[in-house]
């Protein structure tokens, strides 16, 4: 079990004894119900399907009421597919949470990171920003953004102002400070991609 | 943010902080050399408080030896050990940036004759 599903609280510090503060995120993670097992032998890979969240139940299709009632498992908010090595070790109805994490040093963390809108290339790419006095008309501006009469085109990939953020991000190696198992919550060290209560996936590095 | 604050509560000192800005504080602060461990005290005027909850921090002013020397404190750290009040200042500011342009007699603050009880004690 490697990836659970988890909600961002948002972020705040926490004291060490030494007087040192760390800046966290706290993610309240699962209990994520197991909802499918994908086996080799029917679906040709291994993984399980959990859940996340409370939903309402007219919130839902028929269908996937029904999928959620095949699994004997209240409907969920979210349903996420993930890979495991040998799936026959878990059973729909059960539930995994926190207690996965124990003992792991450092996670990912993915989510939809908060949309910025169409940016610039300074915001967006991180371009230096020209000078604002002396006559300067290049002060955010992108620059030259290719050659002349050969090649006659823009290079694709070029880095140009654009739609930024509200894709999905990873955070790699986020240190896990702390893991409380009561409230089902994960502390992680330093910034997650989105905006508080945004949803967000969590695995094992 | 309930959530956070809830959380946070856990990092919380039992004491009443009984200071505000203006006033002159005496901090005893936890230090570290390798395996000894001592208290030391710094004085001077309360700039600012900001922040809330277990993030509250607040900065002292002082001036040392000729130069003005600022140090800012998280109110909640287990370092710092106590704060002890030791004047109250009469200021009309929240923050008391000002202070940093002026010098010597300039840069006294006027004692409050009648402490009233702070908004955030």
């Amino acid at each position: 079990m490697e990836t659970l599903i988890g909600k961002k609280l948002g972020m705040t510090q926490v004291f060490e004894a030494s007087g040192e503060a760390t800046p966290v995120s706290v993610i309240e993670v699962g209990p994520c119900p197991i909802v499918q097992v994908k086996t080799p032998e029917k679906d040709g890979y291994s993984a399980i399907q959990i859940g996340f969240g409370a939903v309402r139940e007219k919130r839902n299709t028929k269908a996937r009421l029904g999928h959620f009632q095949k699994a004997g498992v209240s409907p969920c908010r979210l349903l996420r597919e993930v890979r495991v090595d040998d799936s026959s070790q878990f059973k729909i109805g059960e539930s995994v949470d926190v207690k996965v994490f124990e003992g792991t040093d450092k996670v990912h963390v993915s989510g939809t990171s908060k949309g910025r809108g169409f940016a610039g290339t300074i915001r967006r790419h991180n371009f230096t920003a020209g000078p604002k006095t002396h006559g300067s008309h290049n002060i955010r501006a992108p620059g030259s953004v290719g050659m002349c009469a050969t090649p006659a085109r823009i290079f694709k990939g070029k880095k140009l102002p654009g739609r930024m953020g509200g894709k999905r991000t990873t955070t790699r190696n986020l240190k896990l400070v702390e893991i409380d198992t009561e409230n089902n919550l994960l502390y992680v060290k330093g910034a997650i991609p989105g905006a508080n209560n945004g949803f967000v996936l969590i695995q094992k590095a | 943010m309930a959530r956070i604050e809830n959380l946070e509560r856990r990092f919380l000192k039992d004491e009443e902080f009984d200071f505000d800005v203006g006033d002159t504080v005496k901090v005893l602060v936890r230090v570290v050399e390798g395996e000894k461990e001592r208290e030391q005290a710094f004085q001077g005027v309360v700039v600012q408080r900001k922040g809330a909850g277990a993030r509250e921090t607040f900065t002292v002013r002082k001036i040392s030896s000729g130069i003005g020397v600022e140090r800012i404190f998280p109110l909640h750290s287990p370092n710092v050990k106590s704060i002890k009040t030791i004047r109250r200042g009469k200021v009309r500011r929240a923050k008391l940036y000002y202070l940093r342009n002026l010098v010597g007699k300039a840069a006294r603050i006027a004692e409050k004759k009648r402490p009233t009880r702070t908004k955030r004690s």
